[in-house]
């Protein structure tokens, strides 16, 4: 019996989640899981927050997670982490990533980019995790990569051994960028 | 071999698996990556068209001319394609035809929430709802057997939610069928209305077979259960209503036009509470209820917006019915009142796009804008905040027209915009008019050379087809001034002291003129641009720049910094700057 598992992978078009989302559908098929993905994309290239839910199970019915239903919540951004806390399972776990990037109304200047995310984050939930995802894939050599640093860090949290992620891994990404990206996955996995 | 597929993947893939040969329409989400996945198969033909009324009669063609048929579009798509829609309901079909109809309930790229379930009970057609990637796979043979089986095109009717979700579908290997041969056939296919009084006979009794059909058919299906509750659904409402009430006995109607009375009759019969779960209007809800059977619907569930297991959970809880116990404490406790608040994230427009150029402009001239359906809708957003109005593909044009007929005061402050791509759909139209009834409006086309919004695709003013053969280019300025237009004037608008001069002159002229805005999408252009650099000790804090709402240009403690990761060396933002801070080229501070 598989374990049920939902996932959500949180950010900002342009930060890679739809890869990272790629890899572990891959993994989670090769686990042998019935797998449902949601990915709303159509502002993806426009810098809209962006969401890919996975559900994971022998069967899975509806292909939405709902609030206080996922396991873990992988965030790209601190403020989407926050935006989509509602979504976090009361014993889930979050993972952070410690960038910042400035929606519109906080560039125009009419809104703030809140401060003391990560303090309240760590205040209000048991498991969570922040990660200086963008200096790791930097170290790896290709800043590009922070999506897969991330995507190692959340592979510890699931129910999938490491060797079907790496599979997962070499069949989703271009041969020329795969050293790169298995180190990133590494460095992720390793933390 | 089991694959993870979106829905649009597996229609795709279903309509290569059963035959088709000829697949067109027009782009527009949730529809579109089905036409551009199917157009990748061997031995297929696959093209974008104009608009959907187009790709339809194309379709039509096709299917009388005895090739299997794919026609894709959204559901507001459907609107522009209702004219033929309804007659090809009389003149059926030689090879099958299906209709890809994708409703977007909750509006996540779509100007309104429409249910076209309905056309298929208008037109009397036949509506088939998939609930997932397998079934929309399945559904696309189906359609096509009952197509060519009662001489009738068949609505494939999606939501979002089954278009983009992905689940895993079992492919098989293509069907190869040859054409159906082409027989003259006046009285079917000419609809005078003689002929057409015919069709109208040959529509009813086909809906009456349809019917019996569908008391029978495997796409109505029967998971028996507990039988206190049972639960009438289809589409993606069916995962939802078996995730939240795993014991109830649920009829899934995968076929949800002509409705199979007997079988849900038969059903209602057998459990003491009967429901309707479904999306967006009571259409099946009305239908049982018009058979005199008592029944809950929209009296429980909303009748606006998605639903989700959560909505459905929470509708039948406030009902007392017992729900899956995963759904017993929904109670959201965090982020809870101590939580930072949090700023939206509106999508915007990328950096680099010329259509920001032009809206800094526009707002200048503080102009009023009717605009038009595309990227540039953003263009309403702030802090640009400088579109009027936005209602249908190619409405700008008329709309522009009909403002300055209400007052003609307004003419000399209103401009039309609209996209390349919307106004080869149906803003040419609308130019027609207002050159043949002497109005004077100005048209600004956005040119940037694709159909940006829905992920650029091709068009007829690109140069190249769906399947990347080269092809023609529509000549803009030849195709306006052929219309009557005598003022036509191009420009890129990046360089905005020479456009906003002409759009003065353009508005102050007492004809009808467009203006042709004409620099590629910023996205179109692989090659990296050379990112401006700011001097920051020549900044003075005057915001002009930052008010462009360019998603690498920001603000941190009354510093301005430039994303040199982000910015695509538009150079706009030189234009701006009251200081002269900003520079072409080199090194930037970010």
């Amino acid at each position: 019996m598989l374990k049920p598992f939902d996932v959500m992978l949180v950010g900002v078009g342009g930060q890679g989640t739809l890869l990272a989302t790629k890899v572990l559908s891959k993994a989670a098929q090769k686990k042998g899981y019935d797998i449902k993905v949601s990915e709303i994309k159509g502002m993806a290239q426009r810098g809209g927050s962006v969401v890919s839910q996975l559900r994971l199970a022998e069967e899975v019915n509806s292909p939405l997670i709902t609030e206080t239903g996922a396991d873990v919540i992988l965030s790209f951004e601190k403020l989407e982490a926050l935006r989509w806390l509602s979504y976090l399972k009361p014993e889930g776990t979050v993972i952070i990533n410690n960038q910042e990037i400035a929606p519109v109304p906080v560039l125009i200047g009419v809104a703030e980019y809140p401060g003391g995310i990560l303090e309240y984050i760590k205040r209000k939930v048991h498991n969570s995790e922040v990660i200086d995802a963008l200096d790791m894939a930097v170290e790896c050599g290709n800043p590009r990569t922070a999506n897969v640093v991330l995507l190692g860090v959340l592979a510890k949290h699931m129910p999938i051994e490491r060797e079907t992620w790496e599979q997962a891994l070499e069949e989703v990404v271009p041969n020329k960028f795969l050293e790169v990206n298995q180190k990133a996955f590494a460095a992720g996995y390793n933390l | 071999m089991k694959e993870l597929m979106s829905g649009n993947a597996a229609i795709a893939r279903g309509a290569y698996e059963a035959g088709v040969k000829v697949g067109v329409g027009y782009p527009g989400t949730p529809s579109t990556e089905t036409l551009e996945i199917f157009s990748k198969y061997p031995d297929i033909y696959a093209q974008w068209s104009p608009n959907e009324k187009v790709a339809l009669e194309v379709g039509i063609g096709a299917s009388v001319g005895g090739s299997k048929v794919l026609v894709t579009m959204k559901h507001v798509g459907v609107n522009v394609a209702a004219d033929p829609l309804f007659t090809l309901s009389y003149t059926g079909v030689n090879g099958g035809l299906v209709l890809l109809s994708a409703d977007d309930p909750s509006m996540h790229s779509s100007q309104n929430e429409q249910d076209n379930r309905y056309y298929a009970l208008m037109a009397k057609i036949p509506c088939l709802e998939p609930s997932d990637s397998q079934e929309a796979k399945d559904m696309v043979a189906s359609a096509l057997e009952l197509s060519e089986q009662f001489d009738t095109p068949v609505m494939l009717r999606t939501t979002t939610r089954v278009n983009h979700s992905q689940t895993m579908v079992e492919t098989t290997d293509r069907q190869e069928l040859a054409n159906k041969e082409y027989i003259k056939n006046p009285k079917k296919y000419v609809m005078t209305p003689a002929n057409a009084r015919g069709r109208r006979v040959h529509v009813e009794e086909r809906l009456q077979k349809l019917q019996q059909y569908s008391e029978n058919s495997i796409l109505n299906k029967i998971h028996w259960d507990d039988t206190k509750i049972g639960v009438i659904t289809s589409g993606i409402s069916y995962h939802y209503v078996r995730e939240v009430l795993p014991q109830a006995s649920v009829l899934k109607l995968g076929m949800t036009n002509p409705l199979p009375a007997k079988l849900i009759q038969d059903f209602a019969s057998k459990v003491s509470t009967l429901i309707v779960v479904e999306e967006l209007d009571p259409f099946l809800e009305t239908q049982i209820k018009a058979m005199g059977l008592a029944v809950h619907g929209k009296d429980m569930l909303p009748n606006i917006g998605e639903l989700n297991p959560r909505i459905v959970a929470q509708s039948f809880k406030d009902n007392n019915i017992e729900v899956n116990e995963k759904y017993h404490n929904n109670e959201v406790n965090l982020p809870d009142a101590d939580a930072p608040t949090i700023p939206p994230r509106p999508p915007v427009l990328c950096a680099g796009c010329p259509h920001r150029a032009a809206f800094h402009v526009l707002r200048e001239l503080n102009l009023t804008v009717t605009g038009d359906i595309g990227c540039y809708t953003l263009g309403s957003l702030p802090p640009l905040t400088s579109m009027d109005t936005c209602v249908c593909m190619g409405a700008s044009v008329g709309m522009a027209h009909g403002m300055a007929l209400a007052n003609p005061a307004n003419k000399d402050r209103t401009v039309a915009v609209i996209g390349d791509s919307t106004f080869l759909h149906s803003g040419v139209t609308g130019l027609m008019d207002i050159v043949y009834n002497g109005g004077s409006a100005t048209v600004l086309i956005l040119d940037n050379r694709t159909t940006a919004m829905t992920g650029h695709q091709e068009h007829p003013a690109t140069g190249k087809t769906l399947m990347g053969e080269p092809a023609n280019e529509v000549d803009l300025e030849g195709l306006v001034k052929s219309l009557g237009v005598k003022r036509v004037q191009v420009v890129d608008p990046i360089d905005i002291t020479k456009f906003e001069q002409i759009v003065k002159e353009e508005t102050a002229a007492q004809e009808p003129s467009v203006i042709i805005a004409r620099r590629p999408c910023a996205l179109l252009n692989k090659e990296p641009q050379q990112p401006v650099t700011l001097d920051v000790n020549m900044c003075m804090g005057c915001r002009l720049c930052l008010n462009l709402g360019c998603p690498a240009i920001s603000e941190k403690d009354g510093v301005v910094t430039l994303n040199a990761i982000h910015c695509n060396g538009c150079e706009l933002c030189i234009s701006v700057c009251s200081q002269g801070a900003i520079m072409k080229g080199g090194q930037n501070n970010a």
